[in-house]
């Protein structure tokens, strides 16, 4: 066959000598895939439960999927990898971290719909509908693993591969592993989801999905790990910015956690249950190790990267200083480790494992103040941006947020306040407070930035902004003071006695007492997700833009 | 060299950086958890502590599945209230076999570590389909349908033998009867009750959800239910011997 008449000798002889190979990468994931694939039905095959088979069913639907896409993307690319650099720049690859923030988004509008329906749940009992699925027992899971994991996760791993490159001056590592990281964390989270509500759990808090789903969670997280670390030795910077030691402890404790915390043998490989290996107390001060350090790693040090980059980036001023960010590093990835038994007070957990989580979530509260002081005062020369810029104005009040939660959280540790605070709603009120107020708003913050520079379009609207800010902020105000309120007149009617010392109040007389307080915290959580509302529509507003901006980084001034 | 310019050994080098995170953050874990494995005070000694019979583990795995520790805890505090309230503080040893753990974390409804035999099988019965109908402030969803569904032991033989590798002290005579024990459990006066018994004292065997045709999950969680926290005999126990 002749060659078309305007293809020079030039490039033919190019294509004879460089013929297109398949990488490693790309042959190994799709063998791994197909293996995937035909375990995945065998598995369906013999599930012992319909549930397991339909979840069996789903692998091997995404399994044979990226086998496609795989060798869909071999045909489709040029022969040659990407240039690592374009003209002296790097040439970013920032594909998985736009589909991580549209998930972000995507799961976040999900969670808080699923929140608001479960505070519905607890005010109005009828709204669980006599339906197994929809009952709070199965939905609350939904809604704790969608606002931490799929929300808060997505934001967390966009955040991290846009930083890591921008820090590093490096394009991402790996070809499709960082597209393998977004896809199957975002697989994961459906499995995790939709086992909930089919009644899939294994009944520890904030680490329900089983052992199948932990396992591919397990290498997805390897991955991911992977993938940053390999793009932080491309660096061409001398320097590991701060940020990327806080991504980096996440990562890296997110993965001991969970591979302590999820020790499991299932009963069969093709059952969905499985039996932990920790048992009784033991289980439980695993479990809380765990999951304070969820909130200690998951939704602190990792959002505190997101503060080290997104405030200084946003305000174009330099980190407040450099020396109390090394201090609040160490420290904090230190003692929040210990403070899991606050969890545990006045259980069968032995005293001095109480007292030892006492005392290191007391001393947490120093650390956390100073990473606080170091995001807020990164302000200083440019405190005049938080009248002008909503955007700043979320992230500078999320970290007020941060401030207030986290001397709360080292108030209810102490013993004697725990035995009031404990089991009633002021644990949820305090835990909103951070997860709304500070996760929340620092998200949000984030999203606002990375969507005008991934898509290099301007924001649409700082006015919606404005809103997002005010009805979120008045929701987060129902929210907490509702909790508040109902959470100390719950452990103040448990213990009430009346003058002949009988105790007062039944059980059911508490429950009672809660209702007003559950129709408030319900309104403050509908406004929160109108603000989240308006936001998805002013992202999709600008993503979808005529208007098109250079990109953020030709603008770089060089250092001179 | 100051300490501070030191840092920089960490800044630079990524593995560096890694290995010491890594150990920085597992000093609190191991402290803390390494020691209640081989501690002899953490797990106090008392008799009566047994393994679940099939049909109480069946029961539990309902009550895993649907969520129920996310609203009821199982841990009783030794604080006055909660002692008037609901009985004898928890004992870490009353949760020796329990995997995942069920001490849980809120208390929307009360806690249920001792709600063994507070209320009659036809409470439980109304009660769990429909709250209400018994306690008119409640707040609990409708489980309505857990009477209505039969139950899945086809497989607790293996979930025993899962158990028994992990540590807990089911026999290989348990294991083989456990299909057979979950139907002599769940029956009215079953020839076969004296040896349930043997295996699992102070076992409660009846028909739990007032259906003696079938076995459902309703039979199996209130099972669970009405065993719970009645283990030991707090008549006998001596708290002094196990001061930690």
């Amino acid at each position: 066959m002749l060659p078309p008449a305007n293809m020079d000798m030039k490039s033919m002889a190019n294509a004879l000598a460089s013929r297109k190979i398949m990488t490693i990468g790309e042959g190994g994931s799709a063998l791994a895939f197909t293996a995937l694939a035909l375990v995945s039905i065998v598995v369906a095959a013999k599930a012992y439960t319909p549930e397991f088979a339909f979840h069996a069913y789903l692998f091997a639907a995404a399994s044979i999927a990226a086998v496609f896409a795989i060798i869909n993307r071999y045909y489709e690319r040029p022969v040659e990898a990407p240039p690592q650099t374009i003209d002296g720049k790097p040439n970013y690859n920032m594909g998985p971290v736009k589909f991580a923030s549209v998930a972000a988004v995507c799961w976040g509008i999900a969670g808080f719909t699923v929140g608001l329906y479960i505070a519905c749940e607890l005010a109005f009992p009828f709204l669980n509908l006599d339906l197994p699925w929809i009952t709070f027992g199965r939905l609350r899971p939904l809604h704790t693993s969608a606002v931490i994991f799929a929300f808060g996760g997505n934001v967390l791993i966009a955040t991290s591969l846009y930083v890591v490159q921008r820090t590093c001056r490096a394009r991402l590592a790996g070809g499709i592993a960082p597209w393998f990281v977004v896809l199957g964390y975002n697989f994961f989270i459906v499995i995790a989801g939709t086992g909930y509500l089919l009644g899939i759990t294994q009944s520890k808090e904030y680490a329900e999905p089983e052992w199948y789903a932990d396992l591919f969670l397990t290498v997805v997280w390897v991955v991911y790990f992977l993938v940053f670390l390999a793009t932080i030795m491309r660096r061409t910077e001398p320097h590991i910015y701060v940020a990327n030691w806080f991504y980096l402890a996440f990562i890296l404790t997110i993965a001991v956690l969970h591979l302590g915390n999820n020790a499991a043998v299932p009963v069969s490989l093709f059952s969905p249950k499985s039996y932990i290996v920790w048992s009784g107390v033991q289980d439980a001060m695993v479990q809380w190790w765990y999951g304070h350090n969820a909130v200690g790693f998951f939704l602190t040090a990792g959002f505190l990267a997101i503060m080290y980059y997104f405030i200084p980036k946003r305000c174009d001023r330099p980190v407040y200083s450099y020396r109390l960010s090394i201090i609040h590093f160490w420290a904090l990835i230190f003692l929040y480790i210990w403070a899991g038994p606050h969890h545990l007070h006045y259980t069968a957990l032995p005293d001095w494992a109480q007292t030892l989580g006492m005392t290191f979530s007391i001393m947490l509260w120093m650390p956390s103040w100073g990473g606080m002081i170091n995001g807020i005062m990164t302000l200083s020369g440019a405190w005049d941006k938080l009248r002008t810029d909503p955007v700043l104005r979320m992230m500078v009040v999320s970290v007020a947020f941060y401030g207030m939660s986290t001397f709360e959280g080292p108030m209810m540790s102490v013993k004697i306040v725990n035995s009031l605070s404990h089991y009633t709603d002021w644990t949820i009120g305090h835990v909103h407070s951070g997860a709304l107020g500070w996760v929340g708003y620092i998200s949000f913050g984030a999203l606002y930035c990375l969507v005008p520079w991934l898509w290099n379009r301007p924001l649409y609207s700082l006015k919606l902004v404005n809103w997002h800010f005010w009805i979120s902020t008045i929701g987060i105000v129902l929210y907490i003071s509702a909790m508040w309120v109902s959470g100390i007149l719950q452990g103040l009617m448990w213990r009430a006695y009346t003058s002949l010392g009988f105790l007062e109040y039944s059980f059911v007389e508490t429950v009672e007492a809660m209702h007003p307080f559950y129709v408030i915290r319900a309104m403050g959580g509908l406004l929160f997700l109108i603000g989240a509302l308006l936001m998805a529509w002013n992202l999709w507003k600008t993503v979808n833009s005529a208007v098109s901006i250079a990109p953020a980084g030709l603008k770089l001034a060089p250092a001179e | 060299m100051s300490l501070w310019s030191r840092h920089a050994i960490l800044e630079k080098n990524s593995i560096i950086l890694v290995i010491g995170i890594l150990i920085v953050i597992s000093i609190g874990g191991l402290v803390e958890i390494v020691p209640l494995f081989y501690l002899k005070n953490t797990i106090e000694k008392v008799d009566g502590v047994r393994p679940y019979t099939p049909l109480e583990l069946a029961g539990r795995n309902i009550y895993v599945r649907e969520g129920c520790y996310l609203c009821h805890s199982q841990m009783i505090r030794p604080l006055r209230d909660e002692v008037e309230r609901y009985g004898h503080y928890s004992l870490a040893a009353e949760s020796m076999y329990d995997r995942p753990f069920q001490w849980g974390s809120k208390r929307t409804g009360p806690d249920l570590a001792r709600v063994g035999g507070k209320y009659s099988d036809t409470w439980h019965q109304d009660h769990l389909r429909e709250p209400r109908s018994v306690v008119p402030g409640s707040v609990m969803p409708n489980y309505s349908w857990l009477a209505d569904t039969d139950l899945d032991f086809t497989h607790i033989a293996q979930d025993l033998k899962v158990q028994a590798l992990l540590g807990v002290p089911y026999t290989d005579e348990m294991i083989a009867s456990a299909a057979t024990d979950v139907v002599t459990q769940a029956t009215n006066d079953s020839p076969d009750g004296a040896d349930l018994a043997k295996r699992y004292p102070k076992v409660n065997a009846r028909d739990f959800d007032g259906n003696p045709v079938r076995i459902t999950e309703a039979d199996a969680l209130i099972a669970y239910l009405q065993m719970l926290g009645t283990q030991v005999d707090f008549k006998l126990y001596d708290d002094k011997a196990n001061i930690r």
